[in-house]
Order: structure tokens, then sequence, then C-alpha cells
């Protein structure tokens, strides 16, 4: 087999995954309906919560904003590979001449889709509840940066803690520290475009840097995490 | 009880599944393929400290049918899973078409095909989808003709639409038979595949054997039958704790000595 019918093979294998997974989470609205709702409860939860006024609401929006978006993320992340272990297991996956990186890319993209929608839904949700201006064309790379962070290391180990027992529970526990300097990162960009603050770091460029080394180690590691 | 070397089979004892590629001689193989399709030495597997699997030697000719038979928890899925390279040996080697199990996984996963206990499918798609899905990750060319005329082999046209999850387990088991062949492997491996099919459906079983044999492909199959394990092989192997007890042509054996062999070796 040459590079380039590799290549095609490899493409191909990818959408085939991403399609049956966006076709079974269609069917059975386990993810995105889970996550949406649970991103507007943290919405609603902290507008009360805060009783917020109109000089705080600019310091807390981007920090109330990435929690919900990274716990909502972080439901719809466990299902990752814990659907593919329910009703058979994964080895039917595992068992096809599949390249370990096109499963993990996969996966990736499914989790950015699911978690994009929700964000997409719940963007104009929280910035009605929290009277902030969000909308501004800054704002999307910050988001697609952010959540490619969280993903992308949520994709790893949702792979590493399917075959557990206590999966709920070991997930955010693993993913939660290594995905503080992208939320860190992120919330402070946000948060920078409602207030502007003079000698801040290069947040985009380091949430970029953050998600190139973990989509790098992640890419290094899958096969070995999803292997027996 | 050792294994004789004999591999010839009468057409009197090769029953329904019988192929001409079955009645060749271990020795006219050898010179057709030059050699063995399965090799396997020295091969053991632990699972946390308990072995398995110990220093199984075995080969296999292209053509050939293996029936390994033996209590639960001798090995013999162990066995199956190491050949399909869903797990790795603790030592020693397996290799199908010269192709090391570990070293050469993803060339070996083409040349292989698994029905296993569980049906490998996904249950919220339909019969069509998962095969269609299952003929994209193995690059089947003209995936959607041959997952067709394969649903309609195995007597599943009619639910080509219904969602894996509403069939029943003898027709589970025919679809996974369908996606193990979906992509025409050389080496085809059965984990218990009759388990679960009625009377029509172990014919089926059958004749979709003789067929992987009628082109030129190779069979390793578990059962815990001996009259299955005479009438679909041409040899039997017995496990016991992880090891091979017994190896034998089922040429001139009948089911009566079979029995005793296998009743010896589970106890």
């Amino acid at each position: 087999m040459n590079r380039l019918s590799a290549l095609r093979l490899f493409c191909s294998q990818v959408l085939a995954i991403l399609g049956k997974d966006i076709r079974y989470e269609l069917r059975s609205k386990q993810t995105w309906l889970g996550m949406g709702l649970f991103a507007l409860l943290v919405f609603v939860i902290f507008n009360f919560a805060f009783d917020l006024r109109v000089e705080n609401r600019a310091a807390v929006a981007p920090g109330a904003l990435w929690v919900a978006f990274v716990f909502a993320s972080l439901l719809g992340l466990g299902r990752t590979i814990a659907a593919e272990r329910e009703g058979g297991s994964l080895d039917r996956l595992l068992l096809c001449p599949v390249d370990r990186r096109a499963i993990y890319l996969a996966k990736l993209l499914g989790n950015l889709l699911f978690i994009g929608i929700v964000e997409l839904v719940a963007l104009p949700i929280f910035a009605a509840l929290f009277a902030v201006p969000l909308f501004s064309g800054e704002l999307l790379p910050i988001v697609l940066l952010g959540t490619l962070g969280v993903a992308t290391i949520g994709t790893l180990f949702s792979a590493m803690t399917a075959a557990t027992r206590a999966r709920e529970l070991l997930l955010p526990l693993l993913v939660f520290p290594l995905i503080v300097p992208v939320v860190i990162a992120a919330v402070r960009a946000t948060g920078a475009l409602m207030i502007a603050a003079p000698n801040e770091p290069p947040w985009l460029g380091l949430l970029a840097a953050f998600d190139v080394i973990f989509l790098s180690l992640a890419f290094l590691t899958f096969s070995y995490v999803i292997e027996e | 009880m050792t294994y004789t070397g004999s591999n010839e089979r009468s057409k009197q004892t090769s029953g329904e599944g019988s192929s001409e590629q079955s009645l060749l001689t271990q020795e006219a193989r050898r010179q057709v393929t030059g050699r063995p399709l399965v090799e396997i030495q020295g091969l053991s597997k632990s699972f946390a400290f308990r072995p398995v699997l110990r220093g199984i030697a075995l080969s296999l000719w292209a053509g050939e049918r293996l029936a390994l038979l033996g209590a639960n928890g001798a090995g013999k899925t162990t066995l199956l899973r190491i050949l399909a390279c869903l797990t790795r040996p603790t030592a020693g080697q397996a290799l199908v078409a010269g192709l090391d199990c570990v070293q050469d996984a993803q060339e070996v996963r083409r040349l292989v095909g698994l029905v296993a206990h569980q049906p490998y499918l996904y249950e919220e798609l339909t019969a069509l989808e998962n095969l269609l899905f299952f003929a994209r990750m193995y690059g089947v060319a003209r995936g959607r003709e041959r997952a067709l005329s394969l649903l309609e082999r195995v007597g599943l046209a009619r639910r080509a639409r219904d969602r894996v999850g509403s069939l029943s387990r003898g027709q589970l088991q025919r679809l996974a038979l369908a996606r193990a062949l979906l992509h025409r492997p050389r080496l085809l491996l059965l984990d218990e595949a009759e388990t679960g099919l009625d009377e029509a459906g172990t014919a089926l079983l059958s004749a979709l054997l003789a067929e992987h044999m009628a082109d030129g492909g190779t069979l390793i199959l578990t059962t815990h039958r001996p009259e299955f394990a005479l009438q679909e092989a041409d040899r039997l192997v017995m496990l016991k704790g992880g090891r091979i007890v017994y190896q034998e042509a089922t040429a001139g054996l009948d089911l009566s000595q079979v029995r005793w062999a296998y009743q010896e070796v589970v106890g």
C-alpha cells in the first residue's frame, strides 16, 4: 500500500468512525442533551448565586462560562469511549486494521463537534443571562482553542478510564489538573475581551501552544492507552 | 495421544462442510504454500501472574481446519484473541502468513476474521449500517455490494434496515458471521460460533465455512461440541490448563472416540 492510498484509507476510517458516532448519538441522544442541559443549569445557578451587579459581571462571567463548558464537556468526554465499550467492547474497533491514531482523531473530532454544538446553543443564553457583550470576532478562536485543549486531553483520558469501574470519578480527577493551564488561559483571554487589561500575556498564543503539546502527546500515546 | 501427521480426509468422513481444499494432504499444502499459514511457537499468556497459555506450539497449513476443544478456562479464547491481535502474548510468537501478531498486527488484522462470544456489532445501527461501517474499516472494495450480498447469504436481507438491538441471538450470530467474512479473511477464527444458532443456522454456518474453505481459506474454531468439531475440522487439538494435551487428525476418528478423548481432557 503506497502512502497516498494509506492516507486515503486513514481518512476514510476517520470519517467512518466519526459518521458512526454522530449517527449513534443522534439515535441515542444521550450526550448532547445531557451536556446542553448541564451547561444551562450552571449558567442559571451562577447567575443567581453571584447576585451580579453591572460592575462585577465582566469579572465573573468568563469564569462562569468556562466552568460550565469544562464540566459539560467532561460529561460528553466520559461517553466517548465508554459508548464503544457498552453492548460489546472496544474490541470490535480494535479488531479492525485501523490505525489507532485514526480512532483518536475520529473521537476527538466527534467530541469537538458535540461540545461545539452545546457551546453554540449555550453562548447566546449565557450572554442574555449575564448581560455581557460576548459576541465579538475574537471570542471564536478563544472558544475553539480552549475547547480543543479540553477535548484533546479528555479524549485521551476517557480511553484510559473507560475500562475502569469508577470511570465517572476517575476522568475528572485525571483531566482537571492537566487542563488547568488551558482553563486559566481561556478565562483570562475571554476576560480581556470584556475589560481591556494592560501587560497581559498572549493568552491566545499560550492556548495554541498548549493545544499543540497536548495533541502531540495524545497522538503519540493513544495506541498504548487503548491497546491491552 | 499425539497428532499423527496424517491429514488426508476421505469424502465419507469430511461431511457437508468439506471442500476440495480440505482434501489436500499436508504434503500437498506444503508444496503449494511453502510454509504454514499459522505458526505458533512457545506461546504463553498470563493475566495478573495467572498463566492461561503455557508454551503452545502449533502450526496450521493454508486450507486446514482446526478445532480447539477444552473446558472453560483452558485457554481457547485467549489463543484466538492472540491470533486476532486483540491480546499480546506474554512469551513466544504467533505468526500468520509469516507476519508477527505483535509486530505486524495491522497487516495480520487484514488477514483474520473473528466471530467471538460477543457479536462485535453496534446495537444502535442497522444491520446494513454495521456491515457498511466495517467494510470501510477494512477498506473493502464495493463495500455496499458485498454487505448486501452477505446479508442475503446469511438470510438477513429483510432485516437489513432494522437496528441490531432488535435482532434475536441467532440473527446476531448470523450477522456476526457476515461481519467476519466481509473482508474475505484468509484465516477465520470462530469462538463457539455455533452457540445460539438453531438447526437452520448451524446448517448455514457449515455452508458458509465450506464456501470459505473453497475460497482457499483456513479455519480455527473452538467448540464444546465434539460432533461439531468432528464435522467441521481436519484436526482436533485439546487444551487443558493452557497446554496442548491431545492432537489428532479427524480422519479415521469416530464420534465416540472424540467424545471419550474430550471427556478425558475435560474431566
